[in-house]
């Protein structure tokens, strides 16, 4: 059971202020994903978390206690590094040990542990072999291993998957989900790969500068993203922006539309473009298409679209699913039309003049 | 280099240099060795005849040979201990940031620059030395009588000289193999729960056991060559209190011009240096393996 709770946090390097001030709620049990971009201050926020760097300002809470002066072993948090960070001169089974030695356990309780732990990972041939010897999924698994034996009342990881290949990747996200599932205890994740935030998280975190952006379900940030940053930075491939005239008349200052939201044809349509590269992923096809006036906007199709580099092909946005932003590039209101086969659209609702998105 | 071919050229390739080698060494322990068997007095030329065994005996039942044994093993075990012990507090130290680092780590190399000689002579002069050393004056000024550490506690003083000399090396091999420690292993065992001294124990320690490894037989194979400092400062005095192997075998050869005594007693000492080399080896040679 662990609820943590950071209340005004800030951290400053120097004059850097990194995190400038942070409020954020965990609550038992959740899978909450810290996603932003390369130095926007997730490894640091979580380094706070564990106790690992100490905070400038303002408090964190582990179920209601103030933790924030308590050093590391104290605050009964497991973390897994980026680096996996093993002993290299200790087997498998030492490295999963270290903890319950440290912490003065028997052991012959800590060999019944270390097999259980092992058990679980798939880990039980290689626990005589030194971490050298394994490949990166198993050395992944063992610091995994290393982290779970203590039963710790939190798991803070660090970007655990980035150094595996994609398919190994896939796997481990499944196997860290249902270790959750299993777990039921609160864990904190932080990527930069908004894949893994959207698959594995209950609640995404989205950071940037050091910034709390938004802060929600996968479905919530991807239907309402509360601002341009997010808009962008959740959903694969990117949103489609596009300002200018054709915001204008939708009465924002940018227009967001996912890829998936745009209705390809060949004969008629909102937007003329002709088709620039095609990425054909076998289920879907991602086809890159420049638009006079508009940029090139990026469109998803089935897979088995047949048109080439070069040809005329006619977009038109579904106009439920366009997002608004206004001149600060936070969210307005969603357009909503009821008649979606008719062009020109209302918006808000409202009948808006003439057809918004010629 | 695994293939068949690439094995047999690099074989190629090395000999002329391996050839030179042993040429270079093997030339000089045969001639040694021839010598040793001899009746070979400089101060009797042209008097040589074989002597068998004679120069074994007579050098392996000498008293001395049996103090100079022992005074070598203690200058090499109580240099060793020192300096990897003084060394592994060092750079335990310098690793850390502190103000004026860069000067600090070239203040801390600088003895291993010096040569034994010097550093000898101005132990003996300014440190140890009953009147004007430091030593006496730091003596004096806590009240007490002030020692002539040299004729006192002669191999104590080769033993603190030579120290001083090595501290710096072991110091300097210990902190870059250090400054390789991937911060988040310690991060780790921190949040593990290993106090300090565990994560020195467990973590630092074997981090750095290659590296001890590498210091303690490349200081072996100089220490049980101790020469200079003995030389100038206690010349092996008083009797045999601070003669080693090596400096007896200088006081055969160059003070009593006895060439064939000499030269047995250098086949003694590399038989002896290869036996400490083996158990060296042995004892710690795992450590270097993978
Ligand atoms: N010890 C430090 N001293 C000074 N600045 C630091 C220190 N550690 C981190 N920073 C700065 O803090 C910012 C955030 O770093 P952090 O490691 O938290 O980024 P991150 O979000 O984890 O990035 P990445 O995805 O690349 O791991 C960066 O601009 C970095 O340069
Ligand atoms: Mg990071």
């Amino acid at each position: 059971m662990c609820t943590i709770r950071l209340e005004n946090v800030t951290k400053m390097f120097g004059e850097l202020a990194v995190i400038p001030g942070i409020d954020l709620q965990i609550n038992d049990g959740e899978f909450v994903v810290f996603v932003g971009p390369s130095g926007c201050g997730k490894s640091t926020l979580l380094r706070l978390i564990a106790g690992l760097e100490d905070i400038s300002g303002g408090a964190i809470l582990l179920n209601g206690e103030d933790v924030s002066s308590l050093p590391p072993a104290k605050r009964g948090l497991s973390m897994v590094f980026q680096s996996y960070a093993l002993y290299p001169h200790m087997t498998v089974h030492g490295n999963i040990a270290f903890p319950l030695k440290m912490a003065g356990m028997d052991k012959a309780e800590i060999d019944k542990k270390v097999m259980a732990a092992a058990k679980v990972l798939n880990l039980t041939e290689y626990l005589k072999r030194k971490p050298r010897n394994l490949s990166g999924g198993q050395r992944q698994r063992v610091a995994i291993g290393r982290a779970i034996v203590r039963e710790p009342s939190a798991f803070l990881f660090d970007e655990p998957l980035s150094n595996l290949d994609a398919a190994l990747r896939v796997n481990m996200r499944l196997e860290i989900t249902e270790l959750h599932q299993q777990l039921g205890t609160t864990m904190v994740y932080v990527t930069h790969d908004q894949v893994e935030a959207m698959t594995m998280a209950d609640k995404i975190v989205v950071l940037n500068r050091g910034n709390v952006e938004q802060v929600g379900s996968p479905m919530d940030l991807y239907r309402d993203p509360a601002n341009l940053f997010v808009a962008g930075f959740i959903g694969s491939p990117r949103m489609n922006f596009v300002d200018g005239g054709n915001a204008a008349r939708l009465g924002a200052t940018t227009i967001g539309i996912r890829p998936e939201h745009i209705g390809l044809d060949r004969e008629k349509g909102l937007w003329r473009g002709v088709i620039g590269v095609s990425e054909h992923l076998g289920s879907d096809t991602f086809l890159h298409v420049h638009v006079e006036d508009v940029g090139t906007i990026t469109a998803r199709t089935g897979g088995e679209w047949t048109l080439r580099h070069g040809e005329t092909v006619f977009l038109t946005p579904d106009p439920d699913k366009v997002h608004r932003f206004d001149e600060s590039g936070r969210s307005m209101a969603r357009a909503i039309t009821p008649d979606l086969g008719a062009l020109p659209r209302h918006v808000n609702g409202a009948p808006a003049s003439g057809a918004p998105l010629q | 280099m695994a293939t068949l071919h690439t094995k047999s050229a690099a074989r190629a390739m090395m000999s002329p240099s391996v050839i030179l080698l042993f040429c270079w060494m093997a030339v000089p322990l045969a001639m040694t060795l021839y010598f040793s068997f001899l009746r070979y007095n400089l101060l009797m030329p042209g008097m040589e005849e074989w002597a068998g065994l004679f120069n074994y005996e007579f050098f392996l039942t000498d008293p001395a040979f049996f103090s100079a044994l022992f005074n070598t093993l203690i200058l090499v075990g109580s240099v060793l201990v020192i300096s990897v012990g003084g060394g592994l507090l060092m750079a335990l130290l310098l690793d850390q940031p502190v103000f004026g680092q860069g000067i600090v780590r070239v203040l801390v190399i600088s003895p291993f620059l010096i040569m034994p000689t010097v550093s000898a002579l101005v132990w003996k002069n300014m440190m140890m030395h009953p009147v004007y050393g430091l030593f006496a004056w730091l003596a004096k000024t806590v009240g007490l009588d002030p020692i002539d550490w040299l004729s006192a506690a002669p191999l104590t003083s080769i033993v603190m000289i030579v120290s001083w000399q090595w501290l710096p090396f072991a110091t300097l091999i210990l902190l870059t193999a250090l400054q390789s420690l991937d911060e988040d292993q310690m991060e780790a065992a921190e949040m593990d729960g290993a106090s300090l001294w565990w994560r020195f124990y467990f973590i630092v320690l074997p981090h750095l056991g290659r590296a001890i490894t590498v210091v303690i037989l490349i200081e072996t194979i100089f220490l049980l060559s101790v020469f200079a400092e003995i030389l100038v400062t206690t010349s092996g005095g008083p009797g045999y209190a601070s003669t080693n192997i090596t400096y007896l075998i200088y006081t055969q050869a160059l003070l009593q011009f006895d060439v064939g005594g000499a030269s047995a007693g250098g086949i003694v000492a590399v038989i002896l240096a290869n036996i400490v080399a083996f158990f060296l080896i042995r004892l710690i040679g795992k450590n270097l393996e993978g």
